[in-house]
Protein backbone atom coordinates (compact mmCIF):
# COMPACT_ATOMS: atom_id res chain seq x y z
CA UNK A 1 0.00 0.00 0.00
CA UNK A 2 2.52 2.53 0.72
CA UNK A 3 4.77 1.05 -1.78
CA UNK A 4 1.70 2.21 -4.23
CA UNK A 5 1.10 5.88 -2.14
CA UNK A 6 5.41 6.54 -2.93
CA UNK A 7 5.15 5.38 -6.29
CA UNK A 8 2.05 7.80 -7.24
CA UNK A 9 3.44 10.49 -5.48
CA UNK A 10 6.57 10.87 -7.52
CA UNK A 11 4.51 10.29 -10.78
CA UNK A 12 2.52 13.55 -9.51
CA UNK A 13 5.76 15.07 -9.18
CA UNK A 14 7.40 13.83 -12.16
CA UNK A 15 4.27 14.25 -14.66
CA UNK A 16 3.85 18.03 -13.42
CA UNK A 17 7.29 18.65 -13.83
CA UNK A 18 7.14 17.47 -17.56
CA UNK A 19 3.82 19.01 -18.31
CA UNK A 20 5.20 22.50 -17.09
CA UNK A 21 8.65 22.49 -17.95
CA UNK A 22 9.02 20.44 -21.37
CA UNK A 23 5.29 19.90 -22.64
CA UNK A 24 3.58 23.49 -22.18
CA UNK A 25 6.33 24.23 -24.49
CA UNK A 26 5.82 21.61 -27.34
CA UNK A 27 4.28 23.67 -30.28
CA UNK A 28 3.44 21.86 -33.26
CA UNK A 29 2.74 23.57 -35.89
CA UNK A 30 1.69 26.46 -33.55
CA UNK A 31 -1.52 24.82 -32.84
CA UNK A 32 -1.65 21.98 -30.80
CA UNK A 33 -0.07 21.00 -27.20
CA UNK A 34 0.20 17.85 -25.70
CA UNK A 35 -1.45 17.47 -22.21
CA UNK A 36 0.65 14.02 -20.98
CA UNK A 37 -0.37 14.76 -17.09
CA UNK A 38 -3.77 13.34 -17.34
CA UNK A 39 -2.15 10.04 -17.53
CA UNK A 40 -2.15 10.14 -13.68
CA UNK A 41 -6.53 10.36 -13.62
CA UNK A 42 -6.25 7.47 -16.18
CA UNK A 43 -3.76 5.38 -14.82
CA UNK A 44 -5.21 5.25 -11.04
CA UNK A 45 -6.07 1.73 -9.20
CA UNK A 46 -9.68 0.65 -10.08
CA UNK A 47 -10.31 0.98 -6.50
CA UNK A 48 -9.29 4.44 -5.58
CA UNK A 49 -12.10 5.83 -3.52
CA UNK A 50 -14.00 8.14 -5.33
CA UNK A 51 -13.05 11.25 -2.92
CA UNK A 52 -9.40 10.37 -3.37
CA UNK A 53 -9.80 10.03 -7.61
CA UNK A 54 -11.69 14.22 -7.43
CA UNK A 55 -9.23 15.42 -5.02
CA UNK A 56 -6.52 13.98 -6.18
CA UNK A 57 -7.63 15.14 -9.95
CA UNK A 58 -8.21 18.73 -8.18
CA UNK A 59 -4.64 18.78 -6.74
CA UNK A 60 -3.02 17.88 -10.17
CA UNK A 61 -5.06 20.43 -12.29
CA UNK A 62 -4.44 23.24 -9.86
CA UNK A 63 -0.51 22.33 -10.05
CA UNK A 64 -0.43 22.03 -13.39
CA UNK A 65 -2.17 25.39 -13.59
CA UNK A 66 0.21 27.48 -11.20
CA UNK A 67 2.59 27.25 -13.72
CA UNK A 68 0.65 27.96 -16.85
CA UNK A 69 -0.71 30.84 -15.78
CA UNK A 70 -4.24 30.46 -16.20
CA UNK A 71 -5.78 29.54 -12.79
CA UNK A 72 -8.41 27.13 -12.59
CA UNK A 73 -8.32 25.86 -16.44
CA UNK A 74 -6.57 22.90 -15.76
CA UNK A 75 -8.28 22.46 -12.26
CA UNK A 76 -11.91 22.44 -14.13
CA UNK A 77 -11.31 20.12 -16.96
CA UNK A 78 -9.48 17.54 -15.01
CA UNK A 79 -12.24 17.48 -12.40
CA UNK A 80 -14.93 17.06 -14.48
CA UNK A 81 -12.65 14.16 -16.39
CA UNK A 82 -12.06 12.37 -12.83
CA UNK A 83 -15.77 12.71 -12.44
CA UNK A 84 -16.67 11.06 -15.54
CA UNK A 85 -13.73 8.35 -14.96
CA UNK A 86 -15.85 5.63 -12.83
CA UNK A 87 -18.84 6.06 -15.42
CA UNK A 88 -16.61 5.38 -18.55
CA UNK A 89 -15.12 2.30 -16.69
CA UNK A 90 -18.27 1.07 -16.40
CA UNK A 91 -19.26 2.16 -19.86
CA UNK A 92 -15.98 0.36 -21.70
CA UNK A 93 -15.47 -3.08 -20.12
CA UNK A 94 -18.03 -5.89 -19.22
CA UNK A 95 -16.71 -6.93 -16.66
CA UNK A 96 -16.75 -5.38 -12.80
CA UNK A 97 -13.05 -4.44 -12.71
CA UNK A 98 -13.36 -2.90 -9.06
CA UNK A 99 -12.57 -6.43 -7.82
CA UNK A 100 -9.62 -7.46 -9.87
CA UNK A 101 -7.63 -4.88 -8.64
CA UNK A 102 -4.17 -3.33 -10.41
CA UNK A 103 -5.07 -0.30 -12.39
CA UNK A 104 -6.25 0.29 -16.02
CA UNK A 105 -3.22 -0.71 -18.38
CA UNK A 106 -2.85 -1.68 -21.96
CA UNK A 107 -0.80 -4.72 -20.30
CA UNK A 108 -3.47 -5.59 -18.18
CA UNK A 109 -6.47 -4.93 -20.62
CA UNK A 110 -5.24 -4.82 -23.77
CA UNK A 111 -4.72 -2.03 -26.43
CA UNK A 112 -8.31 -1.79 -27.56
CA UNK A 113 -9.90 -1.05 -24.34
CA UNK A 114 -7.09 1.25 -23.01
CA UNK A 115 -7.83 3.42 -26.59
CA UNK A 116 -11.19 3.40 -26.11
CA UNK A 117 -11.04 4.33 -22.55
CA UNK A 118 -8.53 6.98 -22.86
CA UNK A 119 -9.81 8.29 -26.15
CA UNK A 120 -13.25 9.10 -24.43
CA UNK A 121 -12.08 10.67 -21.20
CA UNK A 122 -8.93 12.54 -22.88
CA UNK A 123 -11.44 14.13 -25.24
CA UNK A 124 -13.84 15.05 -22.44
CA UNK A 125 -10.91 16.89 -20.96
CA UNK A 126 -10.04 18.38 -23.67
CA UNK A 127 -13.40 19.79 -24.90
CA UNK A 128 -13.52 21.78 -21.97
CA UNK A 129 -10.24 22.59 -21.64
CA UNK A 130 -10.18 24.15 -24.88
CA UNK A 131 -13.75 25.59 -24.37
CA UNK A 132 -13.48 27.18 -20.96
CA UNK A 133 -10.30 28.63 -22.63
CA UNK A 134 -11.54 30.36 -25.33
CA UNK A 135 -14.85 30.91 -23.56
CA UNK A 136 -17.33 31.39 -26.21
CA UNK A 137 -18.63 29.26 -29.41
CA UNK A 138 -17.41 31.50 -31.79
CA UNK A 139 -14.87 30.46 -33.87
CA UNK A 140 -16.40 27.04 -33.05
CA UNK A 141 -15.10 24.34 -35.52
CA UNK A 142 -11.30 26.27 -35.54
CA UNK A 143 -11.54 25.66 -31.40
CA UNK A 144 -12.69 22.12 -32.59
CA UNK A 145 -9.99 21.82 -34.66
CA UNK A 146 -7.52 22.43 -31.89
CA UNK A 147 -9.20 19.67 -29.62
CA UNK A 148 -8.54 16.86 -32.21
CA UNK A 149 -5.16 17.96 -32.80
CA UNK A 150 -4.29 18.20 -29.19
CA UNK A 151 -6.01 15.04 -28.37
CA UNK A 152 -4.31 12.99 -31.32
CA UNK A 153 -0.43 14.03 -29.60
CA UNK A 154 -1.93 13.23 -26.48
CA UNK A 155 -3.19 10.15 -26.79
CA UNK A 156 0.28 9.18 -28.59
CA UNK A 157 2.14 10.41 -25.59
CA UNK A 158 0.26 8.66 -23.41
CA UNK A 159 0.84 5.37 -25.14
CA UNK A 160 4.55 6.09 -25.45
CA UNK A 161 4.57 6.77 -21.62
CA UNK A 162 2.28 3.51 -21.14
CA UNK A 163 4.92 1.50 -23.24
CA UNK A 164 7.82 2.52 -21.34
CA UNK A 165 6.79 2.65 -17.58
CA UNK A 166 4.95 -0.46 -17.88
CA UNK A 167 7.00 -2.95 -19.50
CA UNK A 168 4.70 -5.78 -20.72
CA UNK A 169 6.55 -8.83 -19.43
CA UNK A 170 3.78 -8.88 -16.71
CA UNK A 171 1.08 -10.17 -19.56
CA UNK A 172 3.16 -13.68 -19.26
CA UNK B 1 -33.13 16.12 8.20
CA UNK B 2 -31.82 12.68 9.07
CA UNK B 3 -32.89 11.61 5.39
CA UNK B 4 -31.03 14.78 3.56
CA UNK B 5 -27.89 13.59 5.21
CA UNK B 6 -28.36 9.56 3.97
CA UNK B 7 -29.38 11.27 0.71
CA UNK B 8 -26.20 13.36 1.06
CA UNK B 9 -23.56 10.99 1.93
CA UNK B 10 -24.78 8.15 -0.64
CA UNK B 11 -24.54 10.97 -3.76
CA UNK B 12 -21.00 12.31 -1.92
CA UNK B 13 -19.19 12.09 -5.42
CA UNK B 14 -21.84 14.24 -7.28
CA UNK B 15 -21.62 16.89 -4.54
CA UNK B 16 -17.88 16.66 -3.77
CA UNK B 17 -17.79 16.93 -7.92
CA UNK B 18 -20.17 20.19 -7.75
CA UNK B 19 -18.11 21.35 -5.05
CA UNK B 20 -14.82 20.86 -6.89
CA UNK B 21 -15.96 22.29 -10.39
CA UNK B 22 -17.55 25.18 -8.54
CA UNK B 23 -14.24 26.28 -6.75
CA UNK B 24 -12.40 25.57 -10.10
CA UNK B 25 -14.81 27.95 -12.34
CA UNK B 26 -14.78 30.86 -9.38
CA UNK B 27 -10.56 30.86 -9.42
CA UNK B 28 -10.90 30.90 -13.48
CA UNK B 29 -13.38 33.63 -13.57
CA UNK B 30 -12.38 35.85 -10.70
CA UNK B 31 -8.32 35.52 -11.91
CA UNK B 32 -8.29 35.48 -15.38
CA UNK B 33 -8.07 36.24 -19.20
CA UNK B 34 -11.14 38.49 -20.44
CA UNK B 35 -12.76 38.94 -16.96
CA UNK B 36 -10.18 40.58 -15.44
CA UNK B 37 -6.77 39.76 -17.44
CA UNK B 38 -4.78 39.52 -14.30
CA UNK B 39 -1.51 37.19 -14.35
CA UNK B 40 -0.47 38.11 -10.91
CA UNK B 41 -0.82 34.15 -9.73
CA UNK B 42 2.02 32.94 -12.07
CA UNK B 43 3.94 35.95 -11.72
CA UNK B 44 4.74 34.81 -7.83
CA UNK B 45 8.09 34.09 -7.46
CA UNK B 46 8.09 30.81 -7.13
CA UNK B 47 6.88 29.55 -10.45
CA UNK B 48 9.40 32.91 -10.95
CA UNK B 49 12.02 31.24 -10.28
CA UNK B 50 11.58 27.75 -11.66
CA UNK B 51 11.06 29.32 -15.20
CA UNK B 52 14.34 31.17 -14.74
CA UNK B 53 15.87 27.61 -13.79
CA UNK B 54 14.85 26.07 -16.46
CA UNK B 55 15.24 28.62 -18.89
CA UNK B 56 18.85 29.02 -18.18
CA UNK B 57 19.29 25.37 -19.21
CA UNK B 58 17.52 25.97 -22.58
CA UNK B 59 19.38 29.27 -23.33
CA UNK B 60 22.72 27.59 -24.93
CA UNK B 61 20.82 25.88 -27.37
CA UNK B 62 19.73 29.53 -28.72
CA UNK B 63 23.26 30.92 -27.62
CA UNK B 64 24.49 31.45 -31.60
CA UNK B 65 21.25 32.86 -32.83
CA UNK B 66 21.61 35.41 -29.97
CA UNK B 67 25.11 36.12 -30.51
CA UNK B 68 24.03 37.32 -34.30
CA UNK B 69 21.15 39.37 -33.35
CA UNK B 70 23.81 41.31 -30.84
CA UNK B 71 26.12 41.75 -33.25
CA UNK B 72 23.35 42.89 -35.94
CA UNK B 73 22.44 45.41 -33.21
CA UNK B 74 26.07 46.65 -31.95
CA UNK B 75 26.29 47.35 -35.92
CA UNK B 76 23.44 49.44 -36.48
CA UNK B 77 24.70 51.05 -32.89
CA UNK B 78 28.28 51.68 -33.69
CA UNK B 79 27.12 53.29 -37.48
CA UNK B 80 24.70 55.86 -34.94
CA UNK B 81 27.68 57.06 -32.57
CA UNK B 82 29.36 60.01 -32.50
CA UNK B 83 32.60 59.03 -33.96
CA UNK B 84 30.93 57.33 -37.13
CA UNK B 85 30.22 61.06 -38.14
CA UNK B 86 32.29 63.38 -40.16
CA UNK B 87 31.85 67.02 -39.20
CA UNK B 88 31.53 68.64 -42.40
CA UNK B 89 30.38 72.01 -41.44
CA UNK B 90 32.72 74.08 -39.75
CA UNK B 91 30.39 75.77 -37.57
CA UNK B 92 30.33 75.46 -33.73
CA UNK B 93 27.31 74.18 -32.16
CA UNK B 94 26.21 72.48 -28.81
CA UNK B 95 25.77 69.03 -29.31
CA UNK B 96 23.66 68.51 -25.71
CA UNK B 97 21.08 70.93 -26.15
CA UNK B 98 18.51 71.58 -23.77
CA UNK B 99 16.14 71.16 -27.35
CA UNK B 100 16.91 67.70 -26.70
CA UNK B 101 15.37 65.58 -23.94
CA UNK B 102 15.21 61.72 -23.13
CA UNK B 103 11.97 60.45 -23.56
CA UNK B 104 12.29 56.63 -23.88
CA UNK B 105 14.28 55.01 -21.65
CA UNK B 106 15.22 51.09 -22.40
CA UNK B 107 15.83 48.58 -19.91
CA UNK B 108 17.16 44.94 -21.12
CA UNK B 109 15.34 41.73 -19.69
CA UNK B 110 15.29 37.95 -20.85
CA UNK B 111 12.24 36.10 -21.46
CA UNK B 112 11.93 33.41 -18.77
CA UNK B 113 8.17 31.77 -19.89
CA UNK B 114 6.63 32.08 -23.71
CA UNK B 115 3.77 30.30 -25.13
CA UNK B 116 2.22 30.71 -28.53
CA UNK B 117 -0.51 28.56 -29.29
CA UNK B 118 -3.58 29.82 -26.65
CA UNK B 119 -5.57 32.19 -27.95
CA UNK B 120 -4.73 34.51 -24.92
CA UNK B 121 -0.62 34.36 -24.99
CA UNK B 122 1.61 35.96 -22.03
CA UNK B 123 5.32 36.47 -21.57
CA UNK B 124 7.64 36.35 -18.68
CA UNK B 125 10.56 38.17 -18.14
CA UNK B 126 13.40 38.34 -15.46
CA UNK B 127 13.18 41.96 -14.28
CA UNK B 128 10.74 43.83 -12.04
CA UNK B 129 9.66 46.44 -10.12
CA UNK B 130 13.25 46.27 -8.35
CA UNK B 131 14.83 47.08 -11.72
CA UNK B 132 12.51 49.90 -12.51
CA UNK B 133 9.58 48.46 -14.40
CA UNK B 134 6.60 49.23 -14.25
CA UNK B 135 2.66 48.22 -15.83
CA UNK B 136 1.65 49.37 -19.12
CA UNK B 137 5.57 49.86 -20.85
CA UNK B 138 6.46 48.78 -23.92
CA UNK B 139 7.97 45.31 -24.66
CA UNK B 140 9.89 44.92 -28.11
CA UNK B 141 12.73 42.53 -29.56
CA UNK B 142 15.26 43.42 -31.75
CA UNK B 143 13.26 42.19 -34.74
CA UNK B 144 9.93 43.63 -33.87
CA UNK B 145 7.40 44.71 -31.38
CA UNK B 146 6.52 42.17 -28.55
CA UNK B 147 3.71 43.81 -26.36
CA UNK B 148 2.88 45.69 -23.05
CA UNK B 149 4.00 44.89 -19.42
CA UNK B 150 0.68 43.28 -17.53
CA UNK B 151 1.98 42.55 -14.05
CA UNK B 152 4.96 43.18 -12.13
CA UNK B 153 5.93 41.87 -8.94
CA UNK B 154 9.43 42.03 -7.25
CA UNK B 155 11.97 40.00 -9.96
CA UNK B 156 9.64 39.26 -12.74
CA UNK B 157 6.98 41.07 -15.03
CA UNK B 158 4.28 39.42 -17.12
CA UNK B 159 3.42 41.18 -20.62
CA UNK B 160 0.58 41.18 -22.81
CA UNK B 161 1.91 39.49 -25.77
CA UNK B 162 0.65 40.76 -29.23
CA UNK B 163 -0.66 37.33 -29.11
CA UNK B 164 -3.96 38.13 -27.14
CA UNK B 165 -7.23 38.65 -28.09
CA UNK B 166 -6.81 41.72 -26.24
CA UNK B 167 -3.93 43.30 -27.60
CA UNK B 168 -4.25 46.62 -29.77
CA UNK B 169 -1.51 48.45 -31.26
CA UNK B 170 -1.95 51.64 -32.96
CA UNK B 171 0.03 50.67 -36.23
CA UNK B 172 1.32 52.00 -39.45
CA UNK B 173 2.04 51.61 -43.08
CA UNK B 174 5.54 53.25 -43.40
CA UNK B 175 5.06 53.89 -47.18
CA UNK B 176 1.77 55.64 -47.07
CA UNK B 177 1.27 56.84 -43.75
CA UNK B 178 -2.01 55.97 -42.96
CA UNK B 179 -2.96 54.62 -39.59
CA UNK B 180 -4.81 51.35 -38.34
CA UNK B 181 -5.05 49.04 -36.06
CA UNK B 182 -3.21 46.18 -35.20
CA UNK B 183 -4.71 42.82 -33.43
CA UNK B 184 -4.60 39.26 -33.72
CA UNK B 185 -7.18 36.62 -34.72
CA UNK B 186 -5.72 33.96 -32.62
CA UNK B 187 -4.88 30.90 -35.56
CA UNK B 188 -1.13 30.93 -36.41
CA UNK B 189 1.04 33.18 -34.07
CA UNK B 190 3.31 34.27 -37.55
CA UNK B 191 0.08 36.44 -38.74
CA UNK B 192 -1.44 39.58 -37.29
CA UNK B 193 -4.52 41.35 -38.34
CA UNK B 194 -4.70 45.22 -39.17
CA UNK B 195 -7.87 46.88 -39.16
CA UNK B 196 -9.34 50.37 -40.20
CA UNK B 197 -7.52 50.78 -43.24
CA UNK B 198 -9.77 52.65 -45.59
CA UNK B 199 -10.70 51.19 -49.30
CA UNK B 200 -8.96 54.16 -51.22
CA UNK B 201 -5.61 53.18 -49.90
CA UNK B 202 -3.48 51.29 -52.46
CA UNK B 203 -1.81 48.52 -49.91
CA UNK B 204 0.09 46.22 -51.44
CA UNK B 205 1.52 42.98 -50.16
CA UNK B 206 5.06 43.79 -48.64
CA UNK B 207 4.55 47.24 -47.41
CA UNK B 208 6.12 47.61 -43.73
CA UNK B 209 3.91 48.21 -40.95
CA UNK B 210 5.53 49.93 -37.94
CA UNK B 211 3.99 51.26 -34.86
CA UNK B 212 2.21 54.90 -35.12
CA UNK B 213 3.49 56.56 -32.34
CA UNK B 214 0.10 57.79 -31.53
CA UNK B 215 0.30 55.95 -27.87
CA UNK B 216 1.57 56.28 -24.55
CA UNK B 217 3.29 53.22 -24.80
CA UNK B 218 5.21 52.57 -27.61
CA UNK B 219 7.59 54.88 -29.82
CA UNK B 220 7.30 55.40 -33.97
CA UNK B 221 9.28 52.92 -36.11
CA UNK B 222 9.18 49.98 -34.40
CA UNK B 223 8.57 47.44 -36.43
CA UNK B 224 5.97 45.05 -36.74
CA UNK B 225 5.75 43.22 -39.88
CA UNK B 226 4.89 43.19 -43.70
CA UNK B 227 1.56 43.25 -45.23
CA UNK B 228 1.21 39.84 -46.37
CA UNK B 229 -2.43 39.58 -48.69
CA UNK B 230 -5.24 42.24 -48.21
CA UNK B 231 -8.82 41.50 -48.17
CA UNK B 232 -11.99 43.32 -48.34
CA UNK B 233 -15.26 42.21 -46.89
CA UNK B 234 -18.62 42.85 -48.41
CA UNK B 235 -20.29 45.33 -46.36
CA UNK B 236 -17.26 46.89 -44.66
CA UNK B 237 -15.67 50.20 -45.49
CA UNK B 238 -12.19 48.46 -44.64
CA UNK B 239 -9.64 46.02 -45.45
CA UNK B 240 -8.80 43.18 -43.56
CA UNK B 241 -4.95 43.26 -43.80
CA UNK B 242 -2.69 40.25 -43.02
CA UNK B 243 0.21 40.40 -41.43
CA UNK B 244 3.42 38.90 -41.21
CA UNK B 245 4.98 39.56 -37.78
CA UNK B 246 9.15 40.37 -38.21
CA UNK B 247 9.51 38.81 -34.75
CA UNK B 248 9.33 34.89 -34.32
CA UNK B 249 7.49 34.84 -31.26
CA UNK B 250 8.34 31.53 -30.75
CA UNK B 251 12.23 32.04 -30.64
CA UNK B 252 12.23 35.13 -28.01
CA UNK B 253 15.40 35.40 -25.99
CA UNK B 254 15.92 38.91 -24.81
CA UNK B 255 13.67 41.92 -25.41
CA UNK B 256 13.69 45.27 -23.99
CA UNK B 257 11.61 47.47 -21.96
CA UNK B 258 10.58 51.13 -23.24
CA UNK B 259 10.21 53.42 -20.20
CA UNK B 260 7.98 56.63 -21.78
CA UNK B 261 9.51 59.24 -19.44
CA UNK B 262 6.38 61.38 -20.76
CA UNK B 263 3.98 58.85 -20.60
CA UNK B 264 2.23 60.44 -17.17
CA UNK B 265 2.52 64.28 -18.92
CA UNK B 266 0.94 62.73 -22.21
CA UNK B 267 -1.74 61.16 -19.84
CA UNK B 268 -2.72 64.12 -17.96
CA UNK B 269 -2.81 65.84 -20.55
CA UNK B 270 -5.45 63.94 -22.12
CA UNK B 271 -7.79 63.63 -19.14
CA UNK B 272 -7.35 67.58 -18.58
CA UNK B 273 -8.40 67.51 -22.95
CA UNK B 274 -11.69 65.05 -22.11
CA UNK B 275 -12.28 66.82 -18.65
CA UNK B 276 -12.63 70.30 -20.31
CA UNK B 277 -14.66 68.59 -23.90
CA UNK B 278 -17.64 67.39 -21.20
CA UNK B 279 -18.06 70.95 -19.68
CA UNK B 280 -18.22 72.70 -23.20
CA UNK B 281 -21.09 70.07 -24.03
Amino acid sequence: MTRVLINFTIQFILLVLAQVLILNHINFGGYVNPYLYVIFVLSLPFDTPKWALLTLAFLLGLSVDIFSGVMGLHTAATVFMAFCRPGVLRFVSTKDLTIKGGSPSIQQLGFNWFFSYSFILVLIHHLLYFYLEVFHFSGFFYTLFRVILSLIFTLIFIFIFQYIFHPSKRKA
Amino acid sequence: MRNLFLFLSRQYFFFMFIAFEAIALIILVNNNVYQRSVFVSSANNMAGNLYTFSSDLTDYFNLKTINKQLADENAILYSLSKSSFIKTIQQNFIYEDTMYRLQYRYIDAKVINNTVTKRNNYIMLNKGYKQGVAKDMAVVSPEGIVGTVKEVSENFATVLSVLHSESKVSAKIKRLGYIGTLSWAGSDYRTGLLKDIPFHIQVKPGDTIITSGYSYTFPEGVMIGRVKSVNSNPGENFFTINISFSADYNKLGYVFIINNLMQKEQMNLEKLTQKNDKGTN
